[in-house]
């Protein structure tokens, strides 16, 4: 199992649109994604958990990676969450 | 002709076919179903023609409107996908063999609730999302085609817009939007400003089919719909009309102009607001700056008080939005006679006179402090400074001032960022006017809160209508208030602004400059209107035939 550590950056936090380009980009891997903090963790494939975060920026949020592609989804993430969050 | 009346939400006069949208009455069949693995394809079989629709409706609104408001259909064609959303709807199914319209229902209800009752608007705005989905859904599965056609220049009546109904609409064909539900920041609010058209929410209006295809006009800046209008009322409108058409086209020029006097005099027109909700129609307006952000919106309507979370948010984004232009923020300035039942205020004889805003605060410290510390952390956004209402004596600004500095020493000693926040004071009291020279040496700046300190000093109620041939906005009293704070504030070297209703009077403008205030507050509407003309004065000039 892998973990990722972020901090967000946007200002609108992690609102509908980033949402769900990261439920998208989590459906493209095997393993099993989860995304949250450490009072509430969902599966990242579900944009309605997701949304239900309501992460702001400032925050700092962890996503685990749990399974045969952990790595790969690790990384892709890693640059993801650069890029739009 | 028949007269309603709402909230204007967007201005202008529009004339159309009257166009009633209506919810066929939507009961779904609770009783127990049959054969559950009917019902669940069912379901599926909708959900595909529902992604199907939404797919096209999601090109013509990206096409048409663009990807802003494409991404809207967007999000919910992820939550008919989304695995929570299904599984609920198969729970429904498989376990309490609901059928399938009321499966969706029952699930499209839940998440409805979940959202709404998040303290978050952007995630609010979900539930409505959630809303459309399942909607959609039980629609297709009952057999219902909801798909309006227009076919001449409308105005829509409804008693509510979900997102996908207003983006499916002929945007050409649609004049305005009258809905009696809604609000200032709903989706039907927000959608009227991209178009550019009137729109009324709180309609008072009734959802009576014998109104379709009557002949309306409707006024957007006073909040009026004219259905049939008779002859008098309809040369009106034309004439409104063209004058609003003439009057944009030459105030649109005025944005971004400085608000100058022709002999270079110079005052900041400003916005009053009274929600983070407002800030869209503050930088349309290009407000140079917010002299009142009303904070009472935060206590109102809920069962206790507003956590500092939900409090920083919405400074943070009026803050952020504004972009470095001035967020005047008052602190709360609520009394008896506001229904916050959670404050346990007791009925009072006089609520004017009584237990409100700052002496509020004062007793109830924790609250006070929440506030603060909400403020002081959204200044590390944008430029704010504090504005403390109701104030008559020296020891309550001086006390302000120490409960402002320990909510913030306490910020900065657990390392939360925080900006320059300049502190001020509402001179609403005649006490606090008169005694302005002093009260002048605590503060940054003041802001005249003409409503109050008139009603103060003629000792009249402004709510009671019988007093009104009593009632002189422009009393030689309060023009003497106003001159001698701003000449005080001068003195003092501090900077002295109005946000009452009477900075927006323009017959009184030019007394205004001449008074030398620095800045005028005023509702998003009037500030271009106002920039017009104190660019076209000049105070240099005979006024006539006197002073100079």
């Amino acid at each position: 199992m892998r973990e990722l550590k972020y901090i967000i950056n946007d200002p609108m936090g992690l609102h509908a649109r980033p949402a769900g380009l990261l439920v998208k980009a989590a459906a493209g891997f095997q393993s099993d994604i989860q995304i949250g903090t450490a009072a509430k963790m969902v599966n990242a494939r579900r944009i309605m958990g997701v949304m239900g975060l309501v992460l702001k920026q400032g925050q700092e949020f962890i996503m685990t990676f749990d399974g045969a592609d952990e790595a790969e989804a690790h990384a892709a993430f890693e640059v993801f969450l650069k890029e739009n969050l | 002709m028949e007269i309603y009346s709402g909230k204007g939400v967007f201005p202008g006069i529009s004339f159309g076919t009257l166009y009633l949208m209506q919810k066929a009455d939507v009961s779904v069949d609770k009783s127990a179903a049959p054969d559950s693995d009917f019902e669940w394809e069912m379901f599926e079989q909708a959900k595909k023609q529902a992604d199907n629709e939404l797919s096209g409706l999601f090109e013509k609104t990206r096409i048409g409107m663009g990807e802003a408001e494409a991404m809207i259909i967007d999000v919910q064609r992820m939550i008919l996908e989304d695995g929570d959303f299904n599984e609920a709807v198969e729970e429904y199914i498989k376990r309490d063999k609901k059928r399938a319209a009321c499966a969706v229902e029952s699930a499209g209800s839940d998440f409805y609730e979940f959202f709404a009752g998040l303290d978050d608007p952007t995630m609010k705005a979900r539930a409505t999302d959630v809303a459309d989905v399942s909607g959609r859904i039980v629609g297709i599965l009952l057999g219902k085609n909801d798909e309006t056609h227009l076919n001449v220049p409308s105005v829509i009546v409804a008693d509510d817009l979900t997102p996908s109904e207003t983006l499916q609409l002929d945007k050409t064909l649609i004049r305005a939007f009258v809905i009696r539900r809604g609000s200032a920041s709903s989706h039907t609010a927000i959608l009227a400003r991209s178009l550019n058209i009137p729109s009324i929410v709180q309609a008072n209006i009734p959802l009576d089919a014998s109104l379709n295809g009557k002949a309306v006009v409707v006024d957007g800046r006073e909040g009026k719909i004219y259905i049939d209008p008779d002859a008098e009322t309809t040369k009106n409108m034309c004439s409104l009309q063209e004058k609003d058409l003439a009057e944009k086209q030459c105030l649109d020029v005025m944005r971004g102009q400085p608000s100058v006097t022709k002999d270079g005099h110079s005052i900041q027109l400003f916005a009053n607001i009274g929600s983070d909700g407002d800030l869209e129609a503050t930088l349309a307006a290009d407000a140079e700056g917010i002299g009142l952000f009303r904070s009472e919106f935060l206590y109102l309507g809920r069962d206790d008080f507003p956590d500092e979370t939900v409090q920083f948010e919405a400074y943070r984004r009026v803050a952020e939005g504004m972009d470095g232009r001035l967020v005047t923020i008052r602190t709360m300035d609520i009394g008896a006679d506001k229904k916050v039942d959670y404050f346990n205020l007791e009925p009072e004889e006089n609520p004017a006179l009584g237990y409100r805003a700052i002496r509020i605060c004062f007793s109830e410290p924790d609250m006070f402090k929440t506030q603060l510390r909400a403020i002081y952390r959204a200044s590390a956004y944008g430029m704010i400074a504090i504005m403390f209402p109701m104030i008559s004596s020296l020891w309550e600004v001086r006390r302000c001032k120490e409960l402002a500095a320990a909510a913030r020493a306490e910020l900065v000693e657990n390392g939360v960022p925080t900006g320059e926040v300049l502190l001020g004071i509402m001179i609403e009291t005649p006490a606090a006017a008169i005694i302005s020279d002093t009260l002048a040496e605590e503060v940054d700046f003041f802001s005249i809160g003409t409503n109050d300190l008139t009603q103060y000093t003629l000792a009249i109620d402004r709510q009671n209508q019988r007093l009104e041939p009593f009632l002189d906005t422009h009393h030689p009293a309060v023009m003497r208030l106003l001159k001698t704070v701003a000449d005080n504030a001068h003195a003092a070297g501090i900077w002295v602004g109005i946000c009452g209703e009477l900075a927006a009077d323009e017959s009184l403008l030019r007394d205004f400059m001449e008074m030398g205030f620095d800045e005028l507050s005023v509702s998003p509407g009037y500030i271009l209107g106002m920039r017009k003309k104190i660019r076209d004065m000049d105070l240099s000039d005979d006024k006539n035939g006197g002073k100079q």
